[in-house]
């Protein structure tokens, strides 16, 4: 074998060792906000604790359980999530099957108003007025509905559609009376499983992470999504500690603790259920990945 | 977009009504059509009345006189803006905040080929699944994570830095950091996520070349350098080109978090000033037009872009 600088050998344990390196990097915030949220305050904004926990108390977790604000966020989050993904799918699905069928003509206008969305945007003033000229302003709906479905999503399902309902199947059920009303629930449906996981996955992820459209349409506290509680404890700072707890004055220093202490087991509160769903599920996200780029 | 055209050839020949009219195929299909309704409704009306609604750019909007009523002023509120003293504030934070993110462009790619060449299958699926997971973080929560951790007294950061004799440094509210904080945390988040393309382009390389190559005495670097990533340049080319559609709208929402009013010199970004603009400050005719100066220009950048990826790769999204 020719010598060309590195063996093949050392190439190997440098990769690894480069992999490692990066992976450890990219999951240390990870594991020091995990342990932040069940150690002393103290201990975290002092830097005793670094990367296990220390003084182990849940603290945190109890403030966050007593916050009223976070549990009502937490509520209409899971509200908003679960409104919002099934409209999503009752608009997409039916859309992306009939785009994939032959026989539905004007196919290539639809597709050019589907696609130019992707290209071209009235921009967030004119979308914004028009979501107060609907009287949307400070309703659920303005949260669920802008941006319920993009043209990208479109574009995947109708190419899973294309590839996995054979036409004949949709022709021998035609010839034998169904419409395709029925065929779409009882053929199409039951066939597509994978990819209706994929689409809700990927829009329930995004809803749940959203904060914008919440921050500039809705007005009402009680209707925040936990993301703008979020905002306001982690970023602005205001985190109430003796909301919900009737009364109870804290020392300003008590404060200070209760508000760091809070920062970590919040974001705990809030990334977990995700964190926690994803390794199941990563086959599906990668594979919703995967689709939509076999399409360029 | 080239599916589309495909899509006709194909079609065109095979439509069963080839002969009938019109009329007879919509009574043959008319639920295909109720399928499509609420699609259509949607992007009708949250997508092509804003359009139509742009333009208020080229008006004095009135709220009492709606976006029809108001009367015109031309180009007056793009000309205010491009007069204004901040007007190359702005378009260089873009820009500059912008390229900062795109010349990290392959690192994600460099990413992909080393976890690639990890022949350890437990191992590379550890890495994988680890990485990935900051892409599934909201950008409130990751902002939040920026705010803890460079906190002057009580961030883990500054406590290394004091603890190794270093003054604490005052991340957030330094304009002079703010793109580095804002760029790296974005790859911190993006950079695993944005592997899983490139990874599915290298499986799919045919394994006989790597064979011919190893018989010719190339080393793993030779192979990964002409077997691997020659594999996946059409990848990395539409990949480029899609980022560049997305030139200027990168991030806005986490600048919004990010920004306040110590680190505006290099925070302040056309979007960022449009919500201030037109949503804070109700100057919606004026907001409007800097979005539309923007969305022109990303426009132009897109079709631009790929023109030359056409010309130069024969990869290309039309």
């Amino acid at each position: 074998m020719r010598n060309s600088g590195l063996s093949d050998r050392t190439f190997g344990i440098i990769n690894g060792i480069g992999v490692l390196l990066i992976t450890i990097i990219i999951t240390y915030p990870l594991i020091f906000v995990i342990s932040a949220s069940i150690s002393d305050p103290t201990a975290v904004n002092t830097g005793k604790m670094w990367l296990w926990p220390v003084d182990i108390t849940f603290a945190g977790f109890e403030k966050v359980f007593e916050n009223k604000a976070i549990w009502v966020g937490y509520r209409n989050t899971i509200f908003y999530t679960i409104v919002g993904t099934l409209i999503h799918l009752f608009v997409l699905l039916p859309c992306a099957y009939a785009l994939s069928r032959k026989e539905l003509m004007g196919k290539k206008i639809i597709l050019w108003i589907i696609l130019f969305t992707m290209l071209f945007n009235g921009g967030l003033i004119p979308s914004y007025l028009l979501v107060k000229n609907l009287n949307m302003l400070n309703t659920m709906w303005a949260i669920v509905i802008p941006g319920v479905v993009g043209a990208w999503s479109i574009l995947v399902a109708k190419s899973f559609f294309e590839q996995t309902i054979p036409d004949t199947l949709v022709e021998a059920s035609k010839i034998d009376g169904a419409t395709d009303f029925q065929i779409f629930r009882r053929i199409v449906l039951p066939l597509s499983l994978p990819i209706i996981a994929v689409m809700a996955l990927f829009h329930a992820v995004a809803l749940w992470n959203q904060y914008f459209n919440a921050l500039i349409y809705l007005t009402d506290e009680n209707k925040f999504p936990l993301q703008l509680i979020l905002r306001q404890i982690l970023i602005l700072s205001q985190f109430d500690a003796s909301s919900g707890v009737g009364g109870v004055v804290d020392s300003y220093i008590e404060q200070v603790k209760a508000a760091s202490l809070i920062k970590y087991a919040v974001i705990i509160v809030s990334a977990l259920p995700l964190l926690i769903v994803y390794p199941f599920l990563q086959r599906f996200f990668v594979k919703g990945v995967l689709i939509g780029s076999v399409k360029e | 977009m080239e599916i589309l055209e495909k899509e006709n050839n194909v079609v065109a020949p095979t439509v069963h009504y080839k002969t009938s009219r019109i009329k007879k195929n919509f009574s043959a299909n008319w639920q295909l059509y109720v399928f499509l309704s609420p699609a259509l409704l949607y992007f009708m009306i949250f997508h092509y009345i804003p359009m139509y609604g742009v333009q208020i750019a080229f008006k004095e909007f009135y709220a009492n006189l709606g976006i029809t009523g108001s009367p015109w002023v031309g180009f007056e509120h793009f000309t205010r803006f491009f007069d204004s003293y901040y007007f190359w504030r702005l378009l260089k934070n873009t820009l500059v905040l912008n390229v900062y993110g795109l010349i990290l462009f392959p690192v994600p790619i460099i990413f992909a080929l080393m976890l690639n060449e990890v022949k350890n299958g437990a191992a590379k699926k550890w890495a994988q699944t680890l990485t990935y997971a900051p892409h599934f973080i909201s950008v409130v929560v990751v902002v939040g994570m920026l705010v803890a951790f460079l906190d002057p007294v009580t961030g883990i950061v500054n406590n290394t830095i004091v603890k190794f004799g270093g003054e604490p440094v005052l991340f957030l509210t330094d304009a002079g950091l703010f793109r580095h904080i804002f760029v790296w945390s974005g790859q911190w988040q993006s950079l695993g996520w944005g592997t899983i393309i490139y990874l599915a382009a290298l499986a799919g390389v045919n394994p006989e070349l790597h064979e011919a190559a190893r018989v010719d005495g190339a080393t793993r670097m030779q192979r990964i350098i002409h077997v691997n990533i020659p594999a996946i340049i059409p990848t990395v080319v539409i990949l480029f080109i899609l980022n560049i559609g997305n030139f200027m709208q990168v991030g806005f929402e986490k600048v919004l978090l990010l920004q306040n009013s110590l680190n505006s010199e290099t925070s302040d970004i056309i979007q960022t000033f449009v919500y201030q603009a037109g949503l804070l400050e109700g100057q919606y005719s004026f907001a409007a037009a800097i979005g539309l100066f923007e969305s022109v220009i990303n426009i132009v950048l897109l079709i631009t872009v790929n023109q030359i990826a056409r010309k130069v790769s024969d990869n290309s999204l039309w």
